[in-house]
């Protein structure tokens, strides 16, 4: 492996590796907008030039290879001397209009004329005009003048999607980005686009004029869209909840796993958040009389608790949306201490799009996790149980009985039920059928780990306490268990 | 008037000589022959080597040698790719060549491949040059049916066929990556290098890049030894040049001298000298890309390397002459405005920095220029420089620096009065 010498520093890197990317090892950073780890090299925005000794002109170090010996300098009046010059040749044509740009906060022209720039300007001249505020596809929009040709965007779709709808048209700084005649950004991960775009020239549809991205703050999850667990970002609005009202998660970015799923996410699972927030139960609820009413958590334990003492009439129907956490909790519950014989898990959203990027057909987050800790998809062998009266409890998780039944065949099930409790997060329709409906928390909302179809354990942070008075279904076990006098200690 | 061998040019004052008759009656084909028949493509790429002909389309390289980057184990088909994309402005050389010795380039190609092993050739030709492509394709026609081309060329059993494609227009389409990215029927952007087309050219296969003026020398260097061609120039520059002179001289065109010949002969005597009895200003040597030379500064040898020396260029061998009458702000304007319509728009400096500096020139131009405008001119031209990823990003500020340099004070004149001082001078002398 050759050694090299960065800004003075000794660094060892494997044959073939770029200087940008050595550096990057060295925790030195060059700046740049064409360059994408995750794209191929095209060299033309020529902010990473570097001084590379013995080589008489500025080197891209996007490009260049490092070799034994290499001598490179980052900081040299020359190097900084051109990376001025090429901010100021991408800002001669640029608008300015940071502040009716929803890239502002998180522009790299911004980042780096802070850094690299800091000229007056020389600029007498009218600017080039361009197309602006053009949707090219169903999420993305374009704004050809803050745009600086990097050819991310274009790449990407040839080499990432390949389904080339984007190019370069015109010369000079006429040139534009364009989608093909009679063609949109409009593929299964046409979000990533604007992801890539380093500026203000693409922007997601679904973000725009939503929330300033200093507002934002960001935690680490995993998409629960499905088995793939790619990993994500969650972006939610700290302090300004009056720009949106009722809803905290403000956009998904993807977040880069090398092994999962790269740099990129798919615009099914970027999309999947409106429902955060959006028709949440937020109390405990039991139903009198036919009518629900609103209880503590205390009377709910309290009640449910004296339920565990008739373990061989009940059933459990776990789902693949909760965390290994969370199955863990049910399966220490109901199978280890209760011995209740009929645990299962229902795999429902389980074929939907799949492709060789990175959609999977099982639109669940957990089903490798559910299977691990010993739950079976039994949930046919369940309900056949509850119709020959066998079973009179049922506790289902996350479940909509409406939606996977239908009404008819929910209501005649409910209607050999002593006693359905239902924990999920939202209050739909089926939730009506329930004695009790108590309010879970989502993924966004607890801490945990889901298993990816490759049994890949992978975490989730708590990125704002849960909605209402929900609580995540641990929690909620845990407590019912301690009521009845059961104490499950569990270190997952 | 000194006279030279025409080597190039023999064939250009014969009429018909666009016909395979014509030129093979003048003994046309037989280097070609030769070389099929009786040489090695090792010996071919000496006897180049040793003749020091070099790149002809501008950038001087020695062309033995590039033909010897050509990979000798690789599995992919080698192919020879024909520059006949002229563009820059001031040289019409290879039109010429085209038009009226077609069967010179034809021979040159099956020439060129045969040292690389090649059995496609593609030639790019400009797409303006409509009659040009008229006549080439008429010439490979020809050769076609007297079996030159084809599966069996000479009868040697060797297989060439020629590709005749016409471009669509851009400047940038002549530099050569940026060309095969065309032919491939992509965007004419040019490509990072390494690799160079050696290596991965075009359809990402070995590629020789030839201009067509190199490739018309390989004829007569096959016939009449590399020793002969390489004594016919100067040091390390081998052959003849064809010399396109435009501007105001009395007889501009196009002229077969030596590399070598000085600058100042080729004006004085060969073009006959500035027009109307006027005092030279200033020549542009080898197209619009070369820095510009004032008029104490033409008593140079036209070869590559002198040129290069003063900080210059031989290039495409364009020698664009002005008399004294001629505005410099004028004439960076118009260079300006070409490298500003042709710039590929790939690199930033190069995108942005050629549409900048022409709406200063024309600023400047039309009366507005503000005291500061020249340095800021020649600072984006320096930063323009050196920073992109083709040589277009060098060649559309040399004018810029050039011209301004050389010229200062007619700039100055220009932007403290609004105009030009050549205005002012001619109506006080009226």
């Amino acid at each position: 492996m050759p050694i090299l010498k960065i800004d003075g520093k000794d660094i060892e890197v494997p044959v073939g590796t770029s200087i940008i990317e050595a550096a990057k090892k060295a925790g030195i950073e060059i700046p740049h907008y064409c360059y994408h780890p995750g794209l191929s090299v095209a060299g033309n925005c020529r902010m990473c030039l570097v001084e590379v000794e013995k080589f008489p002109k500025l080197q891209i170090s996007c490009y260049t290879p490092v070799t034994e010996g290499m001598v490179v300098h980052t900081q040299s009046e020359r190097v900084k001397d051109a990376q001025q010059a090429v901010l100021e040749f991408l800002l001669v044509n640029h608008p300015l209009d940071c502040p009716v740009c929803d890239q502002s906060g998180e522009c790299e022209l911004q980042n780096y004329y802070m850094k690299y720039g800091l000229y007056d300007s020389r600029l007498m001249e009218d600017k080039v005009k361009k197309h602006k505020a053009v949707s090219i596809g169903p999420t993305v929009m374009l704004d050809g003048e803050r745009c600086v040709l990097c050819s991310r965007c274009v790449r990407f779709c040839d080499e990432v999607t390949h389904t080339h709808e984007m190019g370069i048209v015109n010369r000079g700084d006429r040139a534009e980005i364009e989608v093909a005649p009679g063609k949109e950004v409009d593929n299964d991960y046409s979000g990533n686009v604007v992801d890539i775009c380093p500026v203000g020239a693409l922007t997601d549809k679904d973000f725009r004029f939503k929330c300033r991205v200093w507002f934002l703050a960001q935690t680490p999850s995993v998409c629960p869209g499905c088995s793939r667990g790619c990993n994500i970002e969650i972006h939610w609005n700290k302090e300004r909840p009056y720009q949106t009202p009722g809803e905290r998660v403000m956009r998904l970015k993807p977040r880069f796993n090398a092994d999962v799923n790269k740099f990129w996410i798919c615009d099914e699972g970027r999309y999947n958040y409106h429902w955060i927030d959006q028709g949440r139960l937020l109390k405990p609820m039991q139903k009198r009389r036919g009518v629900p009413h609103e209880v503590s958590w205390e009377e709910a334990f309290g009640t449910l608790s004296g339920l565990f003492l008739r373990p061989q009439e009940m059933g459990v129907i776990v789902s693949t949306d909760m965390t290994n956490g969370d199955l863990a909790m049910a399966q220490q519950l109901f199978v280890s201490e209760l011995k209740v014989k009929n645990v299962a898990y229902q795999w429902i959203r389980k074929s939907g799009k799949e492709d060789e990027l990175l959609m999977k057909a099982d639109k669940t987050p957990n089903t490798r996790g559910a299977q691990a800790l010993g739950f079976e998809d039994r949930s046919g062998e369940i309900y056949e149980q509850i119709e020959k009266g066998q079973i009179k409890i049922l506790f289902l998780f996350g479940h909509n009985l409406m939606e996977i039944l239908g009404k008819d065949q929910a209501e005649k099930m409910r209607s050999h039920l002593e006693t359905l409790v239902i924990l999920g997060p939202h209050a739909h329709e089926g939730i009506n059928l329930a004695d009790w409906a108590l309010p879970s928390a989502v993924y966004a909302e607890k801490n945990g780990t889901f298993t990816n179809f490759e049994g890949r354990v992978q975490k989730i942070s708590k990125a704002f306490p849960p909605m209402g008075m929900a609580k995540s279904e641990r929690e909620i076990l845990k407590e019912m268990a301690r009521q009845a006098g059961i104490h499950i200690n569990l270190t997952v | 008037m000194k006279s030279y061998p025409k080597i190039l040019s023999k064939n250009f004052e014969v009429p018909h000589a666009q016909h395979i008759g014509v030129y093979l009656s003048g003994g046309g084909y037989e280097a070609a022959r030769k070389v099929y028949t009786s040489w090695k493509p090792e010996q071919l790429i000496e006897e180049v080597k040793k003749s020091n002909l070099r790149g002809l389309g501008g950038a001087g390289f020695s062309t033995g040698m590039k033909w010897a980057f050509i990979p000798k184990d690789s599995t992919r088909p080698h192919y020879v790719v024909v520059n006949a994309d002229e563009g820059e402005p001031g040289t019409f050389k290879d039109r010429y060549i085209l038009c009226k010795d077609p069967h010179a380039l034809v021979e040159g190609i099956l020439i060129a491949c045969f040292a690389v092993g090649s059995h496609k050739a593609f030639v790019y030709i400009r797409g303006e040059y409509v009659e040009p492509i008229r006549i080439f394709r008429e010439a490979v026609r020809e050769a076609h049916e007297k079996g030159f081309l084809g599966k069996n060329v000479f009868g040697t059993g060797y297989e060439v066929e020629i590709v005749i494609h016409q471009g669509a227009g851009a400047y940038i389409c002549g530099e050569e990556t940026a060309l095969l990215e065309s032919l491939e029927g992509k965007k004419g952007f040019p490509r990072l290098k390494p690799p160079f087309p050696a290596v991965k050219g075009v359809f990402g296969c070995p590629t020789v890049i030839n201009n067509v003026e190199t490739l018309a020398c390989l004829p007569p260097i096959v016939n009449l030894g590399a020793e002969w061609f390489a004594k016919l120039g100067c040091e390390k520059n081998g052959g003849t040049r064809l010399y396109s002179v435009s501007g105001h001289v009395n007889r501009p065109g196009l002229y077969e001298l030596p590399l070598g010949t000085p600058l100042r002969e080729i004006i004085e005597e060969h073009a006959g000298g500035v027009w109307k009895g006027r005092q030279l200003k200033a020549v542009i040597p080898g197209g619009i890309s070369a820095s510009i030379l004032r008029s104490d500064e033409v008593d140079i040898k036209m070869d590559f390397n002198s040129l290069a020396r003063v900080g210059s260029m031989l290039g495409s061998a364009g020698v664009v002459v002005m008399d004294e009458t001629t505005c410099m702000v004028t004439t960076l304007l118009v260079a300006a405005r070409f490298f500003a319509h042709e710039s590929c728009g790939q690199c930033s400096p190069c995108r942005e920095g050629t549409g900048w500096v022409l709406k200063m020139i024309e600023r400047i131009y039309e009366g507005h220029g503000r005291s500061q405008d020249l340095d800021n001119l020649l600072d984006i031209g320096k930063n323009m420089m050196g920073n992109t990823i083709c040589a277009f990003g060098d060649a559309a500020p040399t004018p810029v620096i050039s011209y301004i340099t050389k010229f200062r004070a007619e700039f100055e004149y220009h932007v403290r009065h609004g105009k030009c001082d050549l205005e002012d001078r001619s109506q006080k002398s009226e």
